[in-house]
C-alpha cells in the first residue's frame, strides 16, 4: 500500500467539517441528522486509518462498536423526529421553539 | 502507480463531492441519496485499508439499514415540502461556513502535527495482523479483547428496539389496575376527577 495514511485521514477530516456544516446551515430536522450520521462515518473512516497505521485491529473494532451504537441512535433519533413533527406538523428544527427564550 | 492509490484518487473526490452535493440539495430524498453514495466511497476506501468486514458492515447497516430508514421516515413526513431560507439569526449561515472551514483547518493541523503527511502504512498488513483473513482476525480481537463492550452493545440494542416501540406507539395505552384497557386521554380525565 502506497497511499500515505494521512490522505485517508484528509478526507475524513473534509467529511467531519462538512458535517459540521450540515448540522449549523441545515433546518430541515432529517438532513441535520444525516449530517450527524456523515460525521460519525468520517470519524469511523478516521479510526480505520488509525488501525492501519498501527498495525493492530483495536481500530477496526471500535469503529464496528460505533456502527452499532449509530444504529441505535439513528433509530432512536428518527423515532423522536417523527415525534416532533406529529405534534408540530414540520420537520423544521425553528418551529420546535417551546423553550426558546 | 500502485492500485490503491488510483482506487483512492478515484473515489476521494466522490466522497467529498457527494458530501457537499448533499449539503446543497433541498430536497431530502436527493440529500438522502448523495449520503448513500458517500457510504458506499467509505466502504471503499475501508477495502483499501484491509478491513473487508467492515466494508460488508458499512454497506449492509449504513446503506442498506439505516438509509432505507431515513427514506421511510422521509416518505412519512412528506417529501413536497420545502425547506425555508429564512435566516432566524442574523448573519447565522455565514458564521456555520466560517466555523466550519475552522474545523477542516484545525483538522488539517492536527493531522500534519500528530501524523505527518508523508506517513505510509506498514506494508505488512495483511501477513502480520490480518493472518487467516480480516473476519478471523477481527473476530479474535473482538471475541477475546473486547467482550464485554461486545456484550453491551446488544444490551443496548435491545434497549434501543424497547425505546423506539415505546415512543412510536401512536395511541399510548395504559393499562389500569383493574386491567381494564383505556388511552391516555381517558385516564388523564379520570386521574383529575
Amino acid at each position: 500500500m502506497r497511499t500515505p495514511i494521512s490522505y485517508f485521514l484528509i478526507v475524513s477530516a473534509m467529511l467531519f467539517a462538512i458535517g459540521t456544516v450540515g448540522v449549523l446551515v441545515r433546518k430541515n430536522a432529517l438532513i441535520i441528522f444525516m449530517s450527524v450520521e456523515l460525521q460519525l462515518n468520517a470519524v469511523n473512516l478516521a479510526l480505520v486509518s488509525f488501525s492501519r497505521m498501527h498495525g493492530n485491529l483495536n481500530g477496526q473494532v471500535l469503529a464496528f462498536l460505533s456502527m452499532v451504537v449509530a444504529a441505535a441512535e439513528v433509530v432512536v433519533g428518527l423515532a423522536i423526529i417523527v415525534n416532533v413533527y406529529r405534534r408540530l406538523h414540520s420537520a423544521n428544527v425553528d418551529d420546535a421553539s417551546l423553550l426558546r427564550w | 502507480m500502485p492500485l490503491d492509490n488510483v482506487v483512492f484518487w478515484v473515489f476521494a473526490p466522490v466522497s467529498v463531492g457527494s458530501a457537499i452535493a448533499m449539503l446543497f440539495q433541498r430536497n431530502a430524498v436527493h440529500a438522502a441519496l448523495f449520503l448513500i453514495v458517500n457510504f458506499f466511497t467509505i466502504s471503499v476506501f475501508y477495502l483499501v485499508l484491509g478491513a473487508s468486514f467492515l466494508f460488508a458492515v458499512q454497506i449492509i447497516v449504513y446503506a442498506g439499514a439505516i438509509m432505507v430508514l431515513f427514506l421511510f421516515v422521509i416518505m412519512l413526513l412528506g417529501v413536497d415540502r420545502e425547506e425555508t431560507l429564512v435566516e432566524r439569526l442574523k448573519g447565522h449561515r455565514v458564521l456555520a461556513i466560517t466555523l466550519g472551514a475552522g474545523v477542516a483547518l484545525e483538522l488539517f493541523f492536527a493531522i500534519r502535527a500528530g501524523v505527518g503527511f508523508a506517513t505510509k502504512a506498514p506494508p505488512s498488513f495483511d501477513e502480520a495482523v490480518n493472518s487467516g483473513g480480516n473476519v478471523v482476525a477481527l473476530s479474535r480481537v473482538l471475541f477475546r479483547d473486547y467482550f464485554f463492550p461486545f456484550e453491551v452493545t446488544s444490551v443496548l440494542l435491545i434497549v434501543a428496539a424497547v425505546a423506539v416501540m415505546v415512543l412510536a406507539s401512536r395511541p399510548r395505552r395504559v393499562f389500569t389496575r383493574a386491567g381494564s384497557e383505556t388511552t391516555s386521554e381517558d385516564t388523564t380525565s379520570e386521574e383529575t376527577t
